[in-house]
Formats: structure tokens, sequence, C-alpha cells
């Protein structure tokens, strides 16, 4: 019954890693670019929910309508300046580029907003739960953002489909050159994929805030889970993204039972493994590594 | 192919090392040398703690320079083996060694540990290295911080220095700083003047034909990462004992990398002088900017992104390109027209052979 | 039997006027001209490594000339992006055919009429083309033949209906029959008034389709004519820039 608990509570985790992670995969798979900057993003994200939106007489569980939105936008222009101009340099300035962008976020939210936690309100839906027995209980809010999070991966692989633009960013990541030979504007492609990638982050973010709370700091620790749950799922998956994310939240679970300082550790460790027994990750192809 | 075959048969193309006399900047090092050695008895002390934190800067940026800037290695997760070294010096002096004589032990353990460490992480490249990088400092942490022996997440002093008044301790912790440093900065510049260097500089031009002509690219590779991560330890046995109370969070802190990348970044990766460059001016806004909490590091962070951008060369590198003047060179400088990468790549080889097989064609050395 | 009569012809699409293009230090094309006008099949060709494909790529826009001009329709073209070369009308049928090879076939094919002009090509046109692109839409790319990949690569760049087609190598690595069967559809193209500019290594090849040769010898033009009016001792010499060919006068420079 323990670990049914476990896996209970290490897939509900997963659901929130895999919401997190997919942002972070779709910019692998199409501008070939890591974010270092992805976590800083939700947790900009969370802040805009929590100083931004009660200015709009929105309640705070519904911030994300205002929210994902604007992070879309940025997301696009963000790609279209940055992100472009360090991408026709090389993916060793993208590195660059982004892990400078995250430290200054960190430490502009950190002056700007000091070092206290936020936490996004949703009133008394935190404390609501679904008793499946008498040791398992589900929460609503880790239920519904494990919804969302599949509503949202399979939304994604729909547009990605069965959509004339989905079909453009699919070609550009197979091969940029010939897709510009068919007319496409490639950088406007991009702008696209990063504004999904940024509304994605957004309610990740969001939902980060209304699950624990939120510091300047916390968007290191979610680019790790992020990450961990892109490779550990295989690049270029999306349901290999949601798999990922479920494993991962479960190995975490798994380490907290034994001792509250193993969960992360635990996490670690799988990553760990996966990479040093099946680099590309579980449902990932094998070519895009280098 | 002879190595006569490669020589330049035109003559609008030279093939030099040093613009400046070797003398001279002999004799630069040298001065400077004395002085730094002499400041602890000149300087006020909060001058010397300020120039001890800038020596262990100086480590750190050098050493993500020889990752980075020369074998292609983008790691965010050198703080790792900060904290190792920290902590290994931690661990002797708990076992009572004196925790100077430590730093060189803490080199030794931090060497040791990267070693199995490449097999892993050299699976993979690009930004999915760099991550993993700080996937295995994370780990490093937590495992150190699981150890109750050395105080978990609450920390644990340094024992060993209490015999010691905080002005000898300053002076001593200071010179352990800068000996090190010099250590690693001559270190790294014999380093990329040796054959490593000219593997390194080959893989750069084009890593797939020197893989195919033999270069042994994987395993100077995890020299490069091996001698990083000594280096880093180092920079932590000093860090250790110039705080020296010992925490988690301070030894395997992220900043650590975010500033070693930065000041490389600033003052120009590729270069000995550039990271040196990079430490001065992030201690110069550290300093004038002390009193406005993070502002220091916002701002160094939006200027290295904007020299990633506009200045990728950095700051001593648009120096040396503009005025063609190099203090430390490492590589030979090939000028002229119609010069290719290929070909300086295949004349930096050939000059290599020559000073390697002593043949009596062996004037390159010498300035013109 | 040289430029100034080509020129002369009038209504070319897409001219290109002392075209100079370096690869790195190396000067891949060297002070080039020529033009393509409607209906008209030019073929370029030259020995490997004489600048063909550079040449095309710098027309279409993927790679930049270090000097001379590029025009179409009267236009200077040299500032724009390939993509909007293409949606111009000027599409290149790429080296090694480049398939998108995660889409299926008719996504292959959906890409290239995104931004199409209107015009003959159609989807529809190219089943009919090809009838059996029809029966394997569904299927990934990757699973199909050379020539079955060097023809849904010309369906792609046809359904965007351009006014001139770059083709650039063809038949690189196909058996001669799936070569033959392919250069069956350049008269359908033709017959629509597309320009075609065409890179091909297999001289008899580009001798038989084409309307006129234009021979690159290391990046420099070496002979120009229409195929009728060249002898193969000329074109021999301009091809490989031997200088003895005793029947001919000095075509190269």
């Amino acid at each position: 019954m323990i670990w049914l608990n476990v896996i209970v509570s290490g897939v509900l985790l997963g659901g929130f890693y895999a919401l997190f992670a997919c942002g972070l995969s779709l910019m692998f798979g199409v501008m070939k670019i890591i974010n270092l900057a992805h976590g800083d993003m939700a947790v900009v994200a969370g802040y805009t929910a929590v100083f931004l939106v009660p200015k709009f007489h929105l309640p705070e569980v519904w911030s994300f309508i205002v929210v994902v939105p604007l992070f879309a936008l940025l997301g696009y222009v963000v790609q279209r300046t940055l992100f472009q101009k360090s991408i026709d340099r090389d993916p060793f300035t993208t590195l660059l580029v982004t892990f400078g962008l995250s430290v200054v976020i960190e430490n502009l939210l950190l002056e700007i907003y000091t070092a206290n936690a936020q936490s996004i309100n949703i009133g008394s839906l935190i404390a609501k739960s679904w008793q499946v027995n008498n040791t398992i209980y589900v929460s609503y809010l880790s239920l519904t953002v494990l919804i969302v999070s599949v509503v949202v991966l399979a939304a994604l692989q729909l547009f990605l489909s069965k959509t004339s633009t989905g079909r453009q960013i699919r070609a550009v990541s197979d091969d940029r050159e010939a897709a510009q030979l068919c007319g496409t504007n490639y950088r406007h492609i991009f702008g696209i994929a990063s504004s999904l990638a940024f509304a994605t982050v957004a309610l990740a973010g969001i939902a980060f805030g209304m699950y624990t709370s939120l510091d300047p700091t916390s968007g290191g620790v979610n680019l790790l889970y992020a990450f961990e749950t892109v490779v550990i799922g295989g690049i270029g998956s999306l349901w290999g993204t949601l798999v990922g994310g479920i494993l991962l939240g479960i190995a975490q679970q798994f380490g907290a039972h034994f001792n509250e300082q193993y969960t992360v550790l635990a996490g670690n460790i799988l990553f760990l493994i996966v990479l040093a027994i099946r680099p590309q990750g579980l449902f990932g192809k094998k070519v895009v590594m280098s | 192919m002879s190595v006569e075959d490669l020589t330049p048969v035109d003559q609008s193309i030279t093939v030099k090392r040093n613009q400046i006399p070797v003398a001279y900047t002999l004799g630069g090092v040298v001065a400077l040398a004395v002085f730094f050695t002499w400041a602890p008895w000149i300087l006020p002390a909060s001058d010397v703690t300020i120039l001890m934190n800038f020596f262990i800067l100086v480590i750190m940026a050098t050493m993500w320079n020889l990752l980075a800037g020369y074998a292609g290695m983008v790691s965010i997760g050198q703080q790792g083996f900060i904290g190792l070294g920290a902590y290994a010096t931690l661990y002797f002096a708990i076992k009572g060694m004196d925790p100077f004589f430590a730093i060189p032990l803490a080199v030794i353990v931090c060497a040791v540990i990267a070693f199995p460490v490449t097999f892993l992480l050299f699976r993979l490249r690009g930004g999915y290295f760099a991550v993993a990088t700080w996937v295995v400092a994370n780990s490093a942490m937590l495992i150190i911080g699981s150890i109750a022996f050395f105080g978990g997440g609450t920390g644990h002093y340094l024992p060993g220095l209490t015999n010691l008044s905080f002005k000898v301790l300053n002076h001593d912790t200071y010179l352990a700083a800068w000996f090190v440093a010099l250590v690693v900065v001559v270190a790294t510049y014999i380093l990329l003047r040796s054959r490593l260097g000219l593997v390194l500089s080959s893989v750069r031009d084009n890593e797939v034909a020197s893989r195919s002509s033999g270069a042994k690219v994987t395993s100077t590779r995890r020299t490069v990462f091996i001698v990083a991560a000594a280096g880093c330890g180092a920079a932590g046995a000093v860090l250790a004992i110039s705080q020296p109370f010992i925490q988690l969070g301070n030894e395997f802190n992220l900043q650590w990398a975010a500033e070693m990348l930065f000041a490389s970044m600033i003052g120009g990766l590729g270069t000995i002088e550039g990271p040196i460059l990079g430490c001065v001016i992030f201690f110069v806004l550290q300093q004038s900017l002390q009193n406005y909490g993070a502002w220091y590091l916002i701002i160094f962070g939006a200027l290295a992104v904007g020299v990633a951008i506009w200045q990728p060369r950095g700051i001593w590198g648009f120096v040396r390109d503009t005025f063609h003047f190099e203090l430390l060179p490492v590589g030979y400088r090939v000028s002229g027209a119609g010069v290719t990468n290929e070909a300086r790549s295949a004349m930096r080889t050939v000059r290599w052979l020559r000073r390697t097989q002593k043949t009596p064609l062996e004037q390159d050395d010498k300035s013109p | 039997m040289s430029d100034p009569a080509a020129e002369s012809t009038g209504l070319h699409r897409l001219a290109v006027a002392n075209l100079t293009i370096h690869h790195g230090q190396l000067r891949a094309v060297d002070d080039v001209s020529f033009s393509v006008g409607a209906s008209e099949v030019l073929a370029i060709i030259g020995a490997n490594g004489a600048g063909k494909s550079t040449l095309l790529r710098t027309i279409a826009g993927l790679h930049t000339q270090t000097s001379g001009s590029i025009t179409f329709e009267g236009e200077e073209i040299s500032g724009l992006r390939t993509f909007r070369r293409v949606r111009r009308g000027i599409s290149l049928v790429p080296e090694g055919r480049r398939l998108f090879p995660s889409l299926t076939l008719e996504e292959n094919i959906q890409v290239g009429a995104q931004k199409a002009a209107a015009g003959f090509f159609t989807i529809d046109a190219a089943y009919e083309l090809f009838p059996w692109m029809h029966e394997r839409r569904r299927q990934r790319v990757g699973q199909l033949s050379g020539g079955e990949q060097q023809a849904i690569a010309i369906a792609r760049a046809l359904v965007a209906n351009p006014k001139v087609l770059m083709i650039d190598e063809v038949s690189l690595g196909l058996a001669p029959i799936v070569i033959e069967r392919i250069y069956e559809f350049l008269p359908t193209i033709v017959a629509q008034g597309i320009g075609v500019l065409l890179v091909e290594q297999d001289v008899s090849q580009a001798l038989a389709v084409a309307t006129r040769v234009h021979c690159l010898l290391e990046g420099k033009t070496s002979l120009v004519g229409a195929p009728s009016e060249l002898s193969p001792g000329a074109i021999e010499a301009a091809y490989f820039g031997t200088t003895h060919s005793p029947s001919t006068p000095e075509e190269s420079p």
C-alpha cells in the first residue's frame, strides 16, 4: 500500500514535471537550443501572477488567462531578438546567453521582490483532496495539474501533426535549409515554437506557485527537473516527456520514502543511469545527440 | 607527407610566435609576482582580502576558460569541484591535518573523482553536456549534505586554524590563493604550449579532420576536464580556508559557475590574459557597487550576454586582434593574405613537429 | 553562340551578371553571367568543384555573393532572404533531395505548397503527374527509393508554382533508367512557361535536354552555347580545361 502511495504521488508530480519540460523539449527539438533560463521564465510567470494579475482585479486562480498569452507574446519577441542573434552565432553562444539571462533574471527578482517566497493564492482549493483509501490522498490541485499537462501535451501533439503551422514547425526542425527552400520563413517559425514553449512554461510556473512557493532562486532547480524529464523521456517525443516526468516523479517519491534528503538525489541518479545506458532517452531517436 | 612540403612558399605569409620580446613579458611577470608576494605586508587587511578573493576567481576563470575556451566544453557544474575541494580540505582538517597542507590533497581528490565522471559526461555534447555537469554537481552536493560527518546542511567549522591570529591567517590564506593562482595560470600556459594545446587548437579548427589524422581528441578532452576539476578543487580548498566555516550552499553555489563563466566570457575566451582581465572587471564592478546588493552581478551578467552576442572574442580578444598584441601567446600567429584556417592549423602542426624533432630549422621562437 | 545572343532574346526571368562567390578563402564562382528565359532550359555543366552548386545556392539565397548582381523579372533580389525569393518564384531542388524525413510524402509536398502562387501545379496536379505518389502519400519519405525521393523533391518545388525552377544534380546516385524517367517530366514543366536552370554532371544528359549549355571550369565560364552548335571536342576542352582540341577553336579564357 505504501508503494502504491509512492507511485500515485510520483505520477501526480510527474504530470507537473512534464508540463515544465515540454517547452524545453520543444525549443530543443525545433531550434536546437537549450534554454538555461527556462526555469527562471517559469518563476517570472509565477511572479507576474502574484504581482501583476491582482491589478486587473482577477482572482489569482484565473491568472493564467492573462499570463499565458503575455508569455506567448514574450516568447515570440525574445526568440526573434536575443535568441535568434545567438543562434546566428553558434550553439555555444546560445548556452552562454541563456545562462547569463538566467543569472540576470534571478538577481533582478531578488533585487525587486527580495528573497521572500511568494505563492499564488487559490483559496480553499489548496486544501481539498480526494481520499482514495485511508492512506492515499489525491489533492484536487495535483490532479488538476496532471490533467492540464496531459491536455496541453495532447493539444501540442495535435497542433504539430494536424495544422499547417505545425507541419512547418516539424519541417524546420527536420531541415532548416530545405524548409526555407519551400518558402518558409524559419525565423518566424522559430518565434512561434518559442511562443508555444513560453506559454507552457508560464502554465508550469503558475502551477508551481500554486503548489508550493516561488522564490527568485526556484528557477535553477526547476530547470534541472525539466531537463531530467526531457532526457529520461527522450528528446523530440512529447509523450516521452510525459513518461519521463512520471518516472522522475516516482523516483523522487521513492527516494523521499527512505529519507526526505534523498528526494532530488534519487531523481538525479535515475537521470544518470538513463544517461549511462540509453543517452538518447527512453523514447528518443539516436541521431539528435550531437 | 614531408614537413618541407607544408612550409609556406608564399612570402606574404609569416609565421611568428611572439610580438613582444620574451624578456619584457618575463620581466613584467616577475615584477608583478614580487609585488603580489609582498602585498600582505604593504596593503591594509581589507585590500588583502579583496585580492585573495580575486585570485580565487582567477583560478576558477582560468580553469573554465581552459574547459570552454580551448576545449569547447561548456560546464555549468564546476561549482561541484569547488565544493568537493572545500569538503576534502575539511575532511583532512578534521582528521588532524593542517588545512594548508590539505590543499594539494584536495586537488588530487577532485582529479580522482573527475576521471570516472568523464566517462558519463562525455556521452553528451553541447547543451546536454552543460546541464549534465550541473546534475553531477547537484548530486555531489546532495551526497555531501547527507553525510553527518560534514555537518549536513548546517555546515562545519574548519578546524586547525584556531591557533593562528586573524592577521597571520589572512596573510597565509592570501599567499595560498596567490600561489595557487600563479601555479594554475603558469601550468595552463605550459599545458597549452605543449602537444595538448596543439591538439586542442586543431580540434577547434576542424574536429573531424583532427580525429581522422590520429589526434587523440577524447583523451585530450579528458585530460582537460580532469585538470579543470583539479584546479577548481584547489580554488575550493583555498575558499574553505578563507571562510573558514564550510557550508553546503556556499561551496556548491551555482554563482561560482556564473562568475567564472562571465569573467572568462567578458575578458575573452581562448586567451590566457582574457579571464584575468575579466576578473579585474568583476572586482572593480563588485567593489564600486558593493552598496547596491546584487546589481553588480546583474550588470556583470548582462555585460557577458552582450559580449557573447556582439563581441564573442571578449575584450582581450578584441585588443589582441586589433593591435596584434599578446602578452602570453600560446599559439603561433600566421598572418598574410590567403591564409585559411586549415593552413593555419597545418602550419601549427609543422612548427610543432619541428620543435619536437629538434631539426636545425628551429628559429621561430625568436621574435622578429 | 555566345552571351550577347542569349541576352538579346529578351524576356529573361532570371539574370545573373558578373557574379563572384567565395567559399571561405576560395573563389568558387568567378565573374559568371547568364540568364534564363521562360520555357528555356539552361544546363550548367562542369567537373566536380567547378562551382555549380554554389552558384545555385547563391541564387536561392542560401549563400551570399561577393560581388555581381542577381535580378529576377528585372528586379535585384540579392538582398532578399531565401524564403522571399521562393515566394517571388525561384525554387531550388537541392542536391541530395533534402526531404523532411519525419514528414509523410503528402506532408512534404504540402510544405512546398504552403506559400504557393496560383498556377498549374497544385498538389492534385502533382499526383496526376506522378500517380504512384497518391497511393503512397501517407508513407514516411525515408522508406522510399532514391528515385522516388528525387521525384518528391521535384514535386515539392513544383507545387510552389515557380517561374524559374533550379535543379541541382538530379541524377546523382540514381540508376540510368530512373534518371530517364525523371527527365521525362521536363517537357511538361517547360510547357507551363517555367524557366529551368539545371546543374548536371552527366554532360550527355544535359546536352539532350538543354536549350543552352553553360560550362564552368574552376568557377569561370569556359563555354556557352546551344547543344547543336557545340562540338564534342569543344565541350571536352571546356569541361576538363585541356588546351589541345585540334578541330575546334580555343574557348576557355
